[in-house]
């Protein structure tokens, strides 16, 4: 058990204090885990609940169109079918959350498989423009169905995610970091190698004897499988389903959060959600004047930090062996791992290969 | 029936040719997907109507000084915003996301979010196939026609359309032959927006203003961009076209068809693609490394 305990020190202290992106990400991991404890305005609880399920949806947006390149104009597909498969199977068939969670993000694979397939044969900005047309078509026949699906009310007075708002906040909070962590792995595993292989040069990819179609397709189902919990969570948490979670604004959103965050990072795209969604929130201070200002800022930030908000900070904190490409803290003189001296500032980095 | 279907979708296809076209130069020559392509259309619209309404001038002359208003717009926007950031794809796609909600946000604090019309130009109408058609409708037509041909010229017979057709075929091969990306680049995206801005002040008097009507012919757009084939004008306008008569029979001839007339048509553009992955008339890009 000590043993145990000093491995698992040990590796905490290699792995993630040694970097302070990671120290960052954690120590906040950790404070989204312990706040509670502390502070229980419901207002604020509720605006982390939102962002927890959002970085869910931009963290699958980042998958399929940061780490695969397959720029995905219409996310709002899978969100909005997973959400409305929830709703309607907790309400027609009285499931419990717990199964319809799942079940709408299988609904969001099949829809994967749906708008991936098509997609195969198109290229770079027609699979963008291609892609936004789906969740608009779906949208159109929610309109048409409205005896089903409720019209522009949507599917209201779904079971409550938990009993509590507490546990509702729990509930979306470890989901999040569950889900979050699981795409990080995916991107870090042998088949996000050939996903970022496929971004970098598909023809290449192709020419190495990986089936780059097949592989394309599961990005599009993995991404769908991750967007759609995030939809069946946001529909649970909001007792709703109605049509915006299909517009064409539900698309452009995980978009604006990644690539403020920082593309083809995951960990960006959890940064960009936290930071942004929060500041909406803030921004109602004035309320007029508060997209217009949610916008300028976004524009003012990329503008200066055109790689995104996260990758500028890692490059500020973070400096690359020039020997063995291994991150090290800016505090240190040599490197961690093989001992290099580290005196010259790196070019600007690029976030992991992008 | 009919003739409703048919002047309805002629008016249409022109309004879309006009954005569709200036979008597909955006693209072709400055290789941006411009999404606040139609945000500038709607500005066009407001301009006029604060113009007419309250500072009472006569339309004709508001509808200059709003496309200039608009040039001016875009031209800095693109200098000062987007020319610096066109290395990365991804960002520029959501600056100008950005900049549409922007744009849609300042009409909404200056002139509010109620629904506002402009008065027509002219009063009366024609008999046309048995359909009542305002002169109105027969003014914009002609507008229209007279835009588009005045753009085939410049691109066609000018050194600068020549200009804009080298650049969008190969920017590199353009430069190296002594054209000045960057100045064809901004003139481009000056007409394309004169353009949005001639197509906004041409519906203002039709439909009705408010600050989110440039989302839904933003999709309209992107759809015939890609049928047609991005950076082909022929395709804009044959892809205009097809998209507006398909509407206009959803809308008259399915029940509930105005819910699907959105459906119906970015349908239409995913089955061409399936068939012809590059559009109508685009030609496939080779990789840009």
């Amino acid at each position: 058990m000590v043993r145990y305990l000093n491995w698992l020190w040990r590796e905490f202290k290699g792995e993630i204090l040694v970097l302070p992106g990671r120290s960052i990400l954690f120590f906040g991991a950790v404070a989204l885990l312990a706040l509670p404890l502390v502070f229980r305005h419901p207002y604020a609880l509720r605006v982390l609940t939102m962002a927890s399920i959002f970085a869910i949806f931009a963290a699958s947006w980042d998958l399929i169109s940061g780490v695969v390149g397959q720029l995905s104009l219409g996310h709002a597909i899978f969100f909005g079918t997973a959400a409305y498969t929830s709703a309607l199977l907790n309400l027609n068939a009285g499931l419990p959350p717990v199964v319809t969670i799942p079940l709408g993000a299988l609904a969001a694979v099949v829809a994967g498989l749906a708008v991936g397939i098509p997609c195969l044969r198109l290229k770079g900005q027609y699979l963008s423009l291609a892609t936004l047309a789906f969740p608009i078509i779906l949208a159109g026949l929610v309109m048409v169905f409205s005896s089903v699906t409720g019209g522009e009310l949507g599917v209201s007075g779904l079971t409550r995610l938990a009993p509590t708002r507490l546990k509702e906040y729990y509930v979306a909070v470890v989901a999040a970091i569950v889900l979050i962590l699981a795409v990080w792995k995916i991107t870090d595993s042998k088949v996000g190698i050939i996903f970022h292989a496929i971004r970098e040069d598909e023809v290449a990819a192709r020419a190495s004897g990986i089936n780059t179609p097949l592989y394309k397709v599961l990005a599009f189902c993995l991404s769908g499988l991750f967007a759609g919990l995030a939809g069946g969570l946001y529909a649970h948490y909001m007792r709703i389903a109605g049509p915006s979670t299909l517009s064409v604004l539900t698309s452009f959103q995980p978009i604006i959060w990644v690539i403020f965050g920082g593309i083809a990072t995951i960990y960006g795209a959890v940064v960009g959600v936290f930071v942004l969604f929060p500041l909406v929130e803030v921004l109602r201070v004035a309320p007029e004047l508060r997209m217009l200002l949610y916008a300028a800022s976004i524009v003012l930030v990329l503008r200066f930090m055109p790689e995104g908000l996260a990758p500028w900070v890692i490059d500020r904190l973070e400096r690359k062996c020039p020997r063995c490409k291994e991150h090290n803290a800016f505090t240190r003189r040599a490197c961690r791992v093989c001992g290099t001296a580290l005196r010259v500032p790196q070019e600007k980095g690029v976030p992991s290969g992008g | 029936m009919l003739g409703n279907i048919l002047v309805n979708a002629l008016m249409n296809a022109g309004v879309y040719a006009m954005l569709a076209v200036g979008f597909s130069l955006m693209f072709g020559v400055a290789r941006i997907i411009n999404l606040a392509h139609t945000a500038f259309y709607m500005v066009a619209g407001y301009c006029i109507f604060y113009l007419v309404s309250t500072a009472g001038l006569p339309l004709p002359l508001a509808i200059l000084i709003s496309i200039v208003a608009v040039v001016v717009l875009a031209v800095v926007v693109y200098r000062l915003l987007i020319d610096p950031m066109r290395e990365h794809e991804t960002t520029v796609l959501i600056l100008t996301i950005a900049l549409a909600l922007v744009l849609q946000e300042a009409m909404l604090l200056w002139f509010g979010g109620y629904f506002r019309s402009v008065p027509a130009a002219t009063a009366g109408y024609a008999t046309i196939l048995g359909v009542r058609v305002s002169f109105q409708y027969l003014l914009t037509l002609g507008v229209l026609a007279g835009a588009l041909v005045a753009v085939w010229f410049v691109l066609m017979k000018t050194k600068l359309g020549l200009a804009i057709r080298a650049t969008a075929q190969d920017r590199e091969i353009a430069e190296v032959m002594g054209m000045d990306e960057s100045r064809t680049a901004t003139l481009t995206v000056a007409i394309a927006s004169a353009l949005a801005g001639l197509a906004g002040a041409i519906v203002a008097p039709l439909y009705i203003l408010e600050p989110r009507m440039w989302l839904n012919p933003l999709t309209i757009v992107l759809a015939i961009a890609v049928l047609g084939g991005l950076g082909s004008l022929k395709g804009s306008l044959f892809g205009a076209a097809i998209i507006a008569l398909a509407e206009s029979l959803v809308v008259f001839l399915v029940p509930q068809g105005a819910f699907l007339k959105g459906a119906f048509s970015l349908g239409i553009m995913i089955l061409v693609l399936l068939i012809r992955p590059e559009g109508l008339f685009g030609v496939a890009f080779e990789e840009e490394r």
